[in-house]
């Protein structure tokens, strides 16, 4: 006799799940952080070396030159920047998103220990008497020139310093690169002064940014860099969506026709893999690139193998004569030592991929760890539960709905 | 096709000297193609830059020759890709300078307009090298846990085979890669693992079930392990086949839609999860037939001469 409450029971989390997909998918696959493969932007490993020989490099200036760096780019403007240090002398900086990227680029390399010298290049005043985000990047009132306007600290100091090189050029340092020498006209009381000669306001506001960030404690080298141009990363990103797509409805398509009533129910849990697996990299914050896709579509492989494992001893059991419920039991039973031996592994040879892996290569293993655990919960016990709810309701009491052939089957 | 419930229906370990030569010999073109023509690496293995644009449009390579040499650059080549024939790989032996890259966007905007889209990467030799070597160490050490694992959950010879079919999947890669001369890059360190990763997770399935079988059966005989493997393989071979399948369908449809940039990556994918599924099969449970009869065979020796004595 049909059993219509489980089936009503089936149907219904058929019908939720199908609509959460339905109704939040699309907002779930939104919210995921694409990587700068995959959006367009750049990434730079720099290696970091000490300023001179006196000074060394300790974990505190690497932090010190993180965070001015973190500075630089939040000046610009730049969302979700991405500062770490590596190592003991590396910085690897990531932005995504970034479209004009010789800017940034430029910006963030840049050296910053600026000094007011003299003619025989005595350093009269630096950098560090400026007063906080005492730079700004303005449009001359008289002259609609773009200049940096300077406030120092300590007002008395600079109108010495004006006061005593009257009438001589006052040369404005970049490290080593002169930027400009203007001469100074008269006594400057006030504490402030301007460095012209930039080619437009938006130069002349990035080099305040630069200034206001302060001096780089260190040497910075680039090593390593890759970038990637947004078009290039949007296209990328549609194939291999697409490339999932296709490849998991020809999936779906093949569970369904070899596997029937239990394929049925692989197509509802792996929707659902899919979905929840989503849904946890946001919450997360992982961040989905290139190998990061790959990964997934592995995973959708994995997940797939733990239901024909199930699938396969139950059509076994099934043949050697037990009955629908108890070759559900059995099989699930036995399949899921195997399914855990399996997977253990697959995470053991993930988590050292992630642990000696460089940042592309630890997206993949994220993924892929996480990708095992979720097929877990969908392929392994959801799928089970599905099941049971299916064989209890005794509409599917014929071996051709589990694949397999009446002559097959022995007495027990 | 009928199923036998007694029988098997194909005598794998029968031909297991054959797999064993076949795989030798290839082991063997491996070493050869390595030690004469070596790995194409890509810029991310050694110094230089690798630049991709997308031009949009169908282009000469001449031209775009042309225009890098023109800002000064000197290219090592220029190859036509993408499905459209639209994007133009330039590879730089030397690291190009941030300036020069930004040179060579405006020349390439200014010949072929502003849709171009520019991709760089560029590598110090310094940093390569430790990619190479953590890739080497994350194979060797995933295979000292693998080992670790399988000895606590099965034995030890399971154990040892697994590897050894993992290390000969992974070599076999590498090797077809050599001969074809295909591209090296840094996403081939996480085709291989993930090659690590499937050949074992095929390979437990095969052993999980073998280890099921010993339960029930007495190895007294060389004919009890041949029966047990036969036995063992031929149940899970439906499971076998469908899920390297199911895998390789995603992995092929990666390969065919999923772009350019993935597919070298893919490639390495789709060959390893072949091997995988091939090896766990015809090697390591294969490996793990010989050594068993070896110590079947030489505990009934022990066991003649303890007799004798007696």
């Amino acid at each position: 006799m049909i059993k219509w409450s489980r089936l009503v029971t089936l149907l219904l989390i058929t019908a939720v799940v199908f609509g959460t997909v339905a109704l939040t998918g699309k907002k779930v696959a939104m919210g995921t952080t694409l990587g700068l493969d995959l959006r367009g932007g750049f990434e730079i490993l720099y290696e970091v070396a000490p300023l001179n020989e006196k000074q060394k490099l300790t974990t505190q200036t690497l932090k010190d030159a993180t965070k001015a760096l973190d500075n630089r780019v939040n000046k610009l403007g730049i969302a979700e920047p991405e500062i770490q240090a590596e190592g003991t002398n590396r910085i690897r900086v990531r932005l995504a998103g970034v479209t004009d990227q010789e800017r940034a680029r430029d910006l963030i390399g840049k050296p910053a220990n600026l000094t007011f010298r003299d003619q025989d290049g005595k350093i009269l005043m630096q950098g560090s008497d400026l007063a906080e985000n005492g730079a700004q990047g303005v449009l001359d009132s008289q002259t609609q020139q773009p200049v940096v306007t300077l406030q120092f600290k300590d007002a008395k100091k600079f109108a010495d310093v004006t006061q005593k090189y009257i009438g001589q050029p006052m040369a404005i340092f970049l490290d080593d690169q002169l930027v400009t020498a203007p001469v100074i006209k008269s006594v400057i009381p006030n504490g402030t002064a301007q460095i012209d000669g930039q080619k437009d306001i938006q130069e002349a506001k990035d080099l305040a940014a630069i200034l206001n960030a302060g001096a780089l404690p260190v040497k910075m080298k680039e090593v390593f860099s890759t970038s990637v141009g947004a078009k290039l990363g949007q296209e990328a990103l549609q194939n291999g969506v697409e490339a999932g797509i296709i490849g998991t409805i020809i999936v779906l398509l093949f569970m369904i026709v070899y596997y029937r009533m239990p394929g049925v129910i692989a197509c509802i849990t792996l929707v659902a893999y899919i979905y929840l697996l989503l849904l946890m990299q946001n919450l997360m914050g992982a961040t989905l690139t290139l190998p990061g896709i790959a990964a997934f579509i592995l995973g959708i492989g994995m997940a797939v193998d733990a239901n024909i494992i199930m699938y396969e001893r139950i059509k076994e059991e099934l043949r050697s004569g037990k009955s629908y419920l108890s070759a559900l039991r059995a099989g699930s039973k036995r399949s899921l030592s195997t399914i855990l031996d399996a997977n253990v592994t697959s995470i053991i040879a993930s988590l050292v991929l992630f642990y000696f892996g460089s940042s592309a290569i630890r997206g993949f293993a994220v993924i892929l760890i996480l990708s095992i655990i979720v097929s877990m919960v969908t392929a392994v016990a959801g799928s089970r539960f599905l099941m049971n709810l299916a064989v209890r309701s005794n509409l599917f009491n014929k071996p051709g709905y589990y694949g397999v052939k009446e002559r097959d089957i022995r007495e027990l | 096709m009928n199923y036998k419930f007694d029988g098997y229906r194909f005598d794998f370990v029968k031909h297991r000297k054959k797999y064993f030569i076949v795989s030798a010999l290839l082991i063997i073109a491996g070493i050869v193609s390595l030690m004469t023509m070596g790995l194409n690496l890509g810029v991310d293995f050694k110094s230089g830059t690798r630049v991709q644009v997308q031009i949009g449009q169908t282009f000469k390579e001449a031209d775009v020759k042309q225009a890098v040499e023109q800002i000064g650059l000197h290219s090592g080549s220029i190859t036509t890709a993408g499905d459209k024939k639209d994007m133009a790989v330039i590879q730089f032996a030397e690291p190009i300078h941030k300036d020069e890259f930004a040179k060579l966007t405006k020349a390439m905007e200014n010949k072929y307009g502003k849709g171009v889209s520019l991709q760089e990467s560029t590598v110090n030799p310094i940093i390569s090298q430790e990619l190479a070597r953590s890739a080497l160490y994350s194979v060797l050490l995933a295979s000292v846990g693998i080992v670790l694992y399988i000895t606590i959950r099965f034995e030890f010879r399971f154990a040892v085979s697994s590897v050894l079919a993992l290390l000969h999947n992974v070599f076999l890669v590498i090797t077809l890669f050599s001969i074809f001369q295909i591209e090296v890059e840094l996403t081939f360190i996480a085709a291989i693992l993930t090659i690590v990763g499937y050949s074992i997770h095929d390979n437990i399935i095969i052993f999980d079930r073998i280890r099921d079988n010993l339960k029930h059966a007495k190895l007294k005989t060389v004919q009890d392990v041949e029966d047990v493997v036969n036995h063992s393989i031929d149940q899970t071979l439906a499971r076998s086949i469908n899920t390297v399948l199911t895998v390789v369908i995603c992995a092929a449809a990666l390969y065919i839609f999923g772009g350019e940039s993935i597919r070298h990556f893919t490639l390495a994918l789709i060959i390893g999860l072949i091997f995988g599924a091939y090896s766990s099969i015809f090697i390591a449970s294969q490996i793990w037939v010989s050594w068993r009869e070896a110590d079947l065979k030489k505990s009934k020796k022990k066991n003649k001469l303890a007799n004798n004595e007696a």
